[in-house]
């Protein structure tokens, strides 16, 4: 056999159903094995859509994700996806086609240093020198992918490893990794210790991250046996239901007032496979400043790294949280609840619409329609800010963002890995004007498979978040972000690719049109035309503190953009 | 309080490993003052020394970061316990009369630096030591005029009775990441 075909079959092996790819010349022996393999082939338009189809694959379904390049242009293209998985955690295997070994060096044709390039954004990777050590490779990169803290892992295969005679042993793949500890042993003194400190608060608050999606149950189990406050992370939504009595909300710069507030004045923060990111904590010497912080996470890497945790627990959420709970009861925090469910009742969601249709009450009509029982994908911008504090899902692993990277052009992409992980679930994405064209190719995708995918762009002709920040921080000098003189007719657009086009300019058609295009199960582009002006509020602005949180149309008589400064 | 730490790190033989341990410390902001590089005497291991700069946060970071890298095997901070050090150092100096010649002998004696090259005009010392030495030479030497100078890197080694390196009291382990 040759390589290419040992590389099917070893990931067949590994339970691969599903490829996202684009063949090339140094990849052409494996795509010629794909020809005879069993696994199915998605045809991306662009390899760095196959990248973030392959994370969406994984972030819904907790299967490795595999995605396939050829060299130099092809896999530089998968570097974004890659970046995007690597810093949220998601387990992905690219696998890249090479030039051959004798060329390697020569700045031969499509040749690029794929190994380097990719070293910084991935958990690791491999350059693959003899074929007989394809099936170990391939079983550690899946190994090292999905275990621990997941990530992505690169395989590259110049093109004669692909075609040599594999003279090896297919069954020997004893994984050779002394430098990994997939498993990290908990350390009962430092749950000692945490127990302590959960019995001694009076104002505690447990902040989980996209860590906890895995361990969503325990998650919930320990919150409700406590009757702790949860608050998720843009990241950890869905890990605990959105909605729930003793949910809060998301923090950091765009948080919600009550989950902000309730960080500045706890006693006691529990970080939960969260990794205080600065989008979260803001100014960090202002973060949580009266909190004694126990934080767990798989990577001890991330304990103290940011914000100092005084007890450390390294571990996985799905063995600290139980070790946890079983010590521990109800805890009796009346009055810090009464001041969480003041300020919760005070700073509901609001916002205004005495305009024209704004993005917000587009996404909260979706959140109605479905009742947050699908799989959400954003794009990145305002939309997706809306999106993760008015359509959070109530599941673990159906909110899918670049929190990150914050990756403009993810959001199309990962729907459609979504929808391979889950076949016949409702996905929906939603999309700005502005990055929904960053990835828009892959309509085509959708297309093909007749994917059940409903693409919401809230289409205010800008760059919104970007002009919201030249708006509030840049004398309102709106340099390059005017888009609607030059948008395409998203609808045309939709029709072209072979899918229903909607366009959308008031609420009494919204409301109505939504539930009945969910209703068709077929791929959808609706196309929003919403006020150009609308802000994200609340907002920390970069560098504060999450005590200076601009309140702007929260506040119930507050004029429309004039926000406050409130200190809380 | 920024401290010198002098971290000993195992790593796999494998291609690429420097680049990543370089990319780590490149991407992160830490400082790398001196590195070298040797095999270990495990077959398929080197060993390479770190002297690097920092507060305790940092080095803790740095340790940590260092030992998510699936090739890296074992990340010792001397630092914190007893150790041995040492540097190679080549010392090129200039001989201006033969009155000096008598005297930078004199000093390279006293300092146990051998003579590695002669020249008229100028003589090539080895020197080996602790960090002290290796200044307290250069500073001796700098009045004759030093043309050249090379250094190969500090390498340490904890100071303890077991021969298997497995049982140093530092290895980084689990246990002390998270205290
Ligand atoms: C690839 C990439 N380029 C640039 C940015 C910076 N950026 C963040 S949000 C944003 C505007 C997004 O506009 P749009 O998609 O229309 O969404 P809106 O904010 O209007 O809802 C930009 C340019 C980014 N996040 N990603």
């Amino acid at each position: 056999m040759t390589g290419a075909e040992i590389i099917m079959r070893a990931l067949e092996r590994e339970g691969v159903q599903t490829i996202f790819g684009h063949p090339g010349g140094a990849i052409m022996p494996i795509y010629d094995a794909i020809y005879d393999s069993p696994i199915e082939h998605v045809l991306v338009r662009h390899e760095q859509a196959g990248a973030h189809m392959a994370d969406a694959f994984y972030r819904t379904s907790g299967k490795v994700g595999v995605c396939f390049a050829t060299s130099g242009p092809g896999a530089t293209n998968l570097v974004t996806g890659l970046a995007t998985a690597q810093m949220d955690s998601s387990a992905v295997v690219a696998i890249t086609g090479n030039i051959p070994q004798e060329l390697i060096g020569t700045d031969g044709f499509q040749e690029a240093d794929v190994y380097g390039i990719t070293m910084p954004v991935t958990k690791h990777n491999y350059l693959v020198k003899d074929v007989n050590d394809l099936p170990r490779v391939i079983r550690e990169a899946f190994y090292i992918a999905s275990t621990g803290r997941p990530g992505p892992v690169l395989i590259d295969i110049p093109k004669d490893v692909q075609i040599a005679d594999f003279t090896g042993d297919f069954d020997d793949v004893e994984i050779d990794l002394p430098g990994y500890d997939a498993k990290v042993p908990v350390d009962m003194t430092q749950v000692e210790a945490a127990i302590e400190a959960i019995k001694a608060a009076k104002k505690p608050i447990m902040m989980v991250g996209g860590g906890a999606q895995t361990s969503s149950q325990e998650i919930m189990d320990f919150a409700n046996k406590l009757g702790i406050p949860v608050i998720t992370t843009l990241m950890g939504i869905g890990a605990y239901p959105a909605g729930d009595d003793l949910a809060l909300g998301m923090p950091g710069m765009h948080g919600t007032v009550t989950a902000n507030r309730a960080i500045t004045h706890c006693d006691l923060l529990i970080g939960a496979g969260m990794r205080f990111d600065d989008r979260v904590t803001g100014k960090i010497s202002r973060f949580a400043k009266n909190a004694t912080v126990v934080h767990i996470d798989i990577d001890p890497a991330e304990l103290s790294k940011l914000v100092h945790a005084h007890v450390p627990v390294a571990g996985d959420l799905k063995d600290v949280i139980p070790a946890l709970s079983s010590k521990l009861d109800k805890l009796v925090i009346t009055e810090w609840w009464d001041q969480l469910k003041e300020w919760r009742d005070k700073y509901p969601e609001r916002y205004k619409t005495d305009k024209p249709l704004v993005s917000q009450e587009v996404i909260e009509m979706f959140h109605e329609a479905t009742k947050g029982d699908c799989v959400v994908t954003t794009e990145v911008g305002q939309h997706q800010m809306y999106a993760a504090r008015l359509f959070p899902t109530s599941k673990p692993r159906t909110f899918l963002t670049s929190g990150g990277l914050g990756t403009m052009g993810f959001g199309l992409p990962a729907a459609v890995g979504a929808a391979f992980a889950r076949p016949g679930e409702q996905i929906v994405c939603i999309a700005g004007d502005g990055s929904v064209q960053m990835n828009i190719q892959e309509l085509a995708t959708i297309k093909k498979h007749e994917l059940p995918i409903i693409i919401a762009i809230t289409n205010n002709g800008v760059l919104g978040m970007v002009r919201q920040w030249q708006e509030m921080f840049f004398e309102e000098r709106y340099s390059e972000i005017y888009l609607a003189d030059s948008n395409p007719d998203f609808q045309k657009l939709a029709e072209a690719y072979g899918i229903d086009g909607y366009t959308v300019y008031d609420r009494e058609t919204a409301k109505s049109l939504i539930p009945e295009v969910l209703a068709k199960g077929k791929p959808a582009v609706m196309n929003f035309v919403v006020y150009q002006s609308e802000h994200v509020f609340p907002m920390i602005p970069s560098g504060a503190g999450l005590d200076e949180m601009l309140i702007g149309d929260q506040e119930e008589d507050s004029a429309p953009i004039e926000s406050q400064l409130v200190t809380s | 309080m920024k401290n010198k730490h002098i971290l000993s790190v195992s790593v796999r033989d494998e291609p690429g490993v420097l680049v990543r341990i370089a990319g780590l410390f490149a991407r992160r902001g830490f400082n790398i003052e001196s590195l070298a590089v040797a095999p270990s005497g495990q077959e398929g291991i080197s060993r390479t020394t770190f002297v690097v700069t920092g507060d305790d946060n940092d080095i803790n970071q740095v340790e940590k970061q260092l030992f998510k890298l699936i090739d890296i095997i074992e990340v010792t901070n001397h630092t914190d316990a007893p150790f041995v050090d040492r540097e190679l150092m080549l010392v090129k100096v200039r001989v201006s009369s033969p009155d000096d010649r008598v005297e930078i002998r004199q000093i390279a004696q006293d300092f146990r630096a051998s003579i590695v090259d002669v020249h008229r005009e100028a003589l090539i010392f080895e020197v080996t030591g602790d960090e002290g030495k290796m200044t307290a030479f250069i500073d001796q030497m700098r009045s004759f005029g030093i043309i050249e100078l090379i250094r190969s890197g500090r390498v340490a080694l904890t100071r303890s009775a077991a021969d298997d390196r497995v049982e140093q009291p530092n290895p980084l382990n689990f246990r002390e990441v998270a205290a």
